[in-house]
């Protein structure tokens, strides 16, 4: 048990630093261009003591390192600054849309994960059937086809030739719960069809390598059921890939996130991401991209850590 | 004899595959002389319907439909092409170096490459776009940057399984330069994955510049391409118009076809008969 606890405390450990390296970049990417922030805000043709008045005010005088303490200081504690555009604080601005994301991408989530564990599991024990070669050809379909294509695709099905969901996901605060899930539906189901069939694969690939293993041939040449060989020998050998499948993909939801929002003018977070690079938002770019690559590495580290804790070796030293 | 023994061996699939391939470089290639108009030539008023003389209508701003296909196909190809031959430039090169001198330089590369890739692909090139602008050279060197850290990991992993060999071992001994090493004993061992990555990388490189073009972010106006011209055009989808998928059914057609052929030559290159 001691040594599952040591390897999960180093794998959190190394996600901790990797985040931190991370934000450095994000920081010092900025910091590298030439002008700053009181020469962006206040235009080229500012006098040079208004510009270094606001550089005192802004604390932009001190030197990089010691602004890049305060501003992860401040990041951890919630503060994320003020936007350069419209001046206001940033935090405002992103946690309505952040929770509006995490919303859409959970209802993505939880319809894409049973379905693809469901279908990719079938795929694995009735190999080279019809059935399986059908999830071969939609997954190869499925990665090449652009977000933007499938999202019009639905909305165009779905919103104008049937007229059963809006095409437009503008959600406001004070929605009830159908209301919020009935706009959310097509920017989920696009995000579905994006992750579903190579979520599946993934899992029929887990399946079968393991179904191949000397020990699970063992078991059924002991003559036992073929639900005794699955249940009990196979699956529990198969949760650590499978919860590599369904974290890698969840990260994927991600950056499909961004396109899909923008597709159904969603207001989440990866508008707000699109919107801020188009006008050069610096402040509101660092942070969302914090944001996104701190919930894109803490998927990667549950991913692993899950896979320490569930791997049964690990569980019983000898 | 030789047709026969081919026809036999392609599967249905990645055939397709090529010939559509085919079709979209000769079409690329041929576009200034095949567009019916010139590229950014304002022909009529916006969001004029299919007829004879604007086969696909116009957009929304009074442009030939079709011709802005056409441009777009070769302007969006032009620019992935070029943006997946820098990435492998960078990728293999600094893969193949990494993979024969090991140590320090081997270990400080994957560390790096370990770090760009703990940040998803899209967010980090949206973040160099906000800090470098959108200019068509930065968008082709943020691409190329993000995406060799993908060649580079695969080319260390399969090289590194090659560079340990006896045979390399004899060149060392032989005396032979680094140069030498990964170009005549290393490189020619590992084309086989290196090809049928060279395809996928094009897909993904095809689908990002489409991405960010969609976003507003990727190739600028007057220039066409097809991710621009759907978002631009979206507006007629609402009204049963089914013309700005076009450009995006033509994108999935393209990386559907690479794929087909790409996941062709994985198999015969794996032997594999699953």
């Amino acid at each position: 048990m001691k040594s599952i606890l040591k390897l999960v405390a180093m794998r959190l450990g190394l996600g901790l630093i990797g985040l931190l390296i991370v934000s450095f970049g994000i920081f010092f990417a900025v910091e590298a261009l030439p002008g700053d922030a009181a020469e962006a805000i206040l235009g080229q043709s500012a006098e040079p003591e208004t510009v270094a008045a606001l550089r005192k005010e802004m604390n932009l005088d001190r030197p990089a390192l010691v602004r890049y303490g305060d501003w992860l200081i401040h990041v951890v504690q919630g503060d994320l600054g003020r936007s350069v555009a419209t001046g206001r604080d940033i935090s405002v601005l992103i946690v309505p849309r952040f929770s509006n994301t995490l919303f859409l991408a959970v209802t993505a989530a939880a319809i894409s994960v049973p379905v693809a564990l469901v279908l990719g599991m079938a795929a694995a024990l009735w190999r080279y059937s019809t059935f399986d070669r059908a999830v071969t050809v939609g997954t190869l379909t499925s990665v090449a086809l652009p977000e933007f294509f499938i999202g019009y695709v639905l909305i165009f099905i779905f919103s104008v030739k049937l007229a059963v969901f809006p095409s437009l996901s503008s959600i406001a605060p004070d929605m009830g719960m159908g209301e919020r899930l009935l706009r959310t539906i097509l920017p989920a189901f696009s995000l579905v069809l994006v992750v579903v069939a190579h979520m599946m694969r993934m899992t029929r690939a887990a399946i079968i390598n393991l179904l191949a293993a000397p020990y699970i041939e063992m078991a059924r040449l002991k003559g036992m059921s073929n639900a005794r060989v699955i249940f009990r020998h196979a699956l529990p050998n198969a949760v650590a890939p499978i919860v590599t499948v369904v974290a890698l993909n969840l990260a994927y939801l991600i950056t499909g996130v961004v396109v899909v929002e923008v597709v159904f003018v969603y207001p989440g977070l990866g508008q707000l991401l699109v919107d801020s690079v188009a006008s050069r938002d610096l402040p509101v770019v660092q942070a969302s991209c914090l944001i996104f690559a701190a919930a894109y590495i803490l998927l990667n580290l549950t991913a692993d850590v899950v896979a320490i804790v569930s791997n049964p070796r690990l569980l019983h030293p000898r | 004899m030789i047709s026969t023994l081919f026809r036999a061996k392609i599967p249905k699939t990645a055939l397709f595959g090529l010939v559509v391939v085919s079709v979209y470089a000769l079409l690329a290639v041929a576009t200034p002389w095949i567009a019916p108009f010139r590229e950014s030539e304002v022909v009529g008023g916006a969001y004029m319907p299919w007829s004879a003389l604007h086969v696909l209508g116009t957009d929304n701003l009074g442009r030939d439909m079709l011709t802005r296909i056409l441009y777009g196909g070769r302007n969006t190809l032009g620019i992935a092409f070029t943006a997946t031959m820098i990435t492998f430039l960078i990728g293999m090169w600094l893969g193949l170096l990494a993979a024969v001198t090991g140590g320090w330089i081997d270990q400080m590369l994957a560390r790096i490459v370990d770090m760009m890739m703990s940040v998803p692909q899209l967010i980090f090139k949206l973040f160099l776009l906000s800090l470098f602008g959108t200019s068509i050279p930065a968008l082709i060197l943020i691409i190329a940057a993000v995406d060799s850290t993908r060649v580079f990991r695969l080319v260390r992993a399969t090289a590194s399984g090659v560079a340990v060999m006896e045979y390399v071992e004899v060149a060392r001994l032989r005396g032979e330069g680094l140069a030498w090493i990964m170009i005549r004993e290393v490189l020619p061992n590992i084309t086989a994955p290196l090809i049928a990555e060279f395809g996928l990388r094009f897909c993904f490189v095809f689908l990002a510049i489409s991405a960010l073009s969609f976003l507003g972010l990727g190739i600028q106006p007057p220039m066409a391409d097809w991710g621009s011209m759907v978002r631009d055009n979206a507006t007629l989808i609402t009204f049963g118009d089914i013309t700005p998928l076009i450009p995006a059914a033509a994108i999935a057609l393209l990386t559907v076809s690479v794929n087909f052929v790409v996941d062709w030559m994985l198999h015969r290159a794996s032997g594999m008969k699953d």
